[in-house]
């Protein structure tokens, strides 16, 4: 793995991208337990679980073939997780991947900008698939608005440690806001306003992977 | 919670083993987890593919068989399979005519199946999905993931595979089942959770004189709580809302169906109180099932599922059938 951590104009290249998802890994592990009780509340309580089982398949995949881009790399945790976790989960989170891999091709490195511009493709992917909007109680709750904070970000010419940093805030904001909404989207709409008063399990796993990148750029 | 089981993360795997070696006519891919019949595809014929998440038992393997699946995915525990097993099994069943998938109408179930069929097209082969969404309880659809599919899923596995079984094409066994599901209706009453082997709780809790109207099959809540009431009221709250939503004057084939904890005895009671509450309303059973059918591990409760009975779609039920859970005329 390579020893790039710090990337600020310099690029962000495959070590800095394994890092992520390593550290992802760890952190829906962690918070396993706290994603399935959000997903009892509204959905079935399988979220942590599925989403952790799909993380220790992609570690395999990882160290089975390491990949030797930035976008092999989040190419391959695109399709084990689509292969693994099963669910809506499992497309959802894989598509947003796999589209930032494709966006990514094969360049070595990455700078900010282009990161940003591979999300919003991965965010394109993931409302077309799943066919929610803001407001819905559901992951793009969080991508979305985190999408937006990381291209104005890099727009403005901030660090990528900085414009990460910015999106893991608004990221964990989106989420929150995810609470006082009524879900139209997934299993738990069938809950129509009962589903209100509780954070939506998705946005609680894309705010993890959000933080989990803004770690890995300081 | 006290389960029949190993571990929780081997329940789905060891099931199937046991179920290869309960059943000679069916084989089992414990790789991909799809579970096929034994003896080879019929050159020529629509290959029916359906699956989903497991703890619906007997839904979907129990109904692999002649004159029904070719082939059933089963995910884990109430979670759709992924798209390489759905892939898996339709390569392995396809027999040059295509492949008709039969999707119960889930976010998950929906995603994961139309990735497959993509990956699918890209290799040449044909195929077709129909959405069974039949669960009335949910009134909402515009602003939820939509009606949800449950009892008419059997329906439609069965007719859909007696007409593949006489040799007709994708699009024509396709018509059909998106005929039986826009003719069929449920709604199911829970009168208690349901535990999944990796929760180990719970999903919900009820009131001891409780009952949730409206119960999807994975412990989705309906449309409201209400107080416990005998059998004969439960069924007319059933009736009442299935026949609401479409008009089923006339002949129908009926399903009571255990939701995989309610003792036959209580299923035989309600589907004597569905008859008359039908009765009541000119619906006339030309076709029943008692049983538990499309179930929900070991929650408490029934569903009820009406079809719109053609003669067409009736000769179709008739039609020979010989799977693990379903048997007849053969």
């Amino acid at each position: 793995m390579s020893e790039q951590r710090v990337a600020g104009t310099a690029g962000m290249d495959v070590g800095f991208f394994h890092a992520w998802i390593d550290r992802a890994g760890e952190q829906v592990a962690a918070e396993k337990d706290r994603l399935t009780a959000l997903d009892a509340a509204i959905g079935d309580g399988d979220h942590g679980t599925n989403l952790s089982r799909g993380f220790g398949a992609v570690r395999e995949a990882l160290a089975a073939r390491p990949p030797g881009s930035p976008g092999e790399l989040l190419t391959l945790v695109g399709t084990t997780l689509i292969a693994k976790v099963g669910g809506a989960s499992g497309p959802l989170y894989g598509t947003v991947f796999r589209r930032l891999g494709k966006a990514l091709g094969e360049a070595e490195t990455v700078d900010v900008r282009e990161l940003a511009t591979a999300f919003q493709a991965g965010l394109e992917g993931l409302t077309k698939l799943g066919g929610a909007s803001v407001g819905d109680k559901t992951m793009v709750d969080v991508f979305a608005p985190a999408v937006d904070a990381l291209r104005a970000a890099a727009a403005d010419g901030a660090s990528a440690g900085e414009a990460l940093s910015l999106a893991a805030n608004v990221a964990e904001a989106g989420a929150r806001e995810t609470i006082p909404r009524r879900a139209r989207k997934g299993r738990a709409s069938y809950l129509g306003e009962r589903s209100e008063g509780h954070e939506d399990p998705g946005a609680a796993s894309a705010a993890l992977l959000w933080r989990a990148l803004a770690r890995t750029a300081v | 919670m006290k389960k029949l089981i190993n571990t929780p993360e081997t329940v789905v795997s060891d099931a199937l083993a046991g179920m290869a070696a309960a059943h000679s006519s069916l084989t089992v891919d414990s790789e991909h987890r799809f579970v096929r019949r034994a003896a080879a595809a019929t050159a020529g014929k629509t290959a029916l593919v359906s699956g989903g998440g497991s703890g619906h038992e007997p839904l979907h393997a129990g109904f692999v068989g002649f004159g029904m699946l070719d082939a059933a995915c089963a995910g884990e525990v109430f979670t759709s399979p992924v798209p390489d097993q759905v892939l898996a099994a339709a390569r392995a069943v396809h027999a040059g005519a295509g492949v008709l998938f039969l999707v119960k109408n889930y976010t998950g179930d929906v995603l994961n199946f139309q990735m497959a069929a993509e990956l699918l097209e890209d290799e040449g082969i044909a195929s077709r999905s129909v959405l069974v969404n039949d669960d009335v309880a949910v009134e909402d659809s515009l602003y939820t993931a939509g009606r949800r599919g449950t009892g008419a899923t059997l329906f439609a596995e069965k007719i859909a595979g007696a007409l593949a079984e006489r040799g007709a094409d994708l699009a024509t066994v396709a018509a059909m089942a998106e005929q039986v599901n826009a003719n069929s209706r449920s709604f199911g009453i829970a009168l208690g959770p349901s535990t999944t082997p990796a929760a180990g709780q719970p999903g919900f809790e009820l009131g001891e004189n409780e009952v949730e109207l409206g119960i999807g099959i994975h412990g989705e809540p309906g449309r409201r709580r209400a107080p416990m009431a005998p059998a004969a009221e439960l069924a007319e709250i059933a009736a009442d809302a299935v026949c609401t939503d479409l008009d089923f004057t006339g002949d129908a084939m009926v399903m009571v169906n255990g939701m995989g904890a309610t003792p036959l005895i209580e299923l035989y009671v309600v589907f004597d109180a569905v008859r008359r509450a039908l009765a009541g309303r000119n619906v006339w059973i030309v076709r029943n099932l008692v049983g538990n059918y499309v179930t929900s591990l070991d929650m408490p409760g029934f569903s009820l599922t009406l079809c719109r009975a053609g003669q067409d779609m009736l000769e179709l039920w008739d039609a020979p059938v010989e799977t693990p859970a379903l048997r007849w005329g053969r």
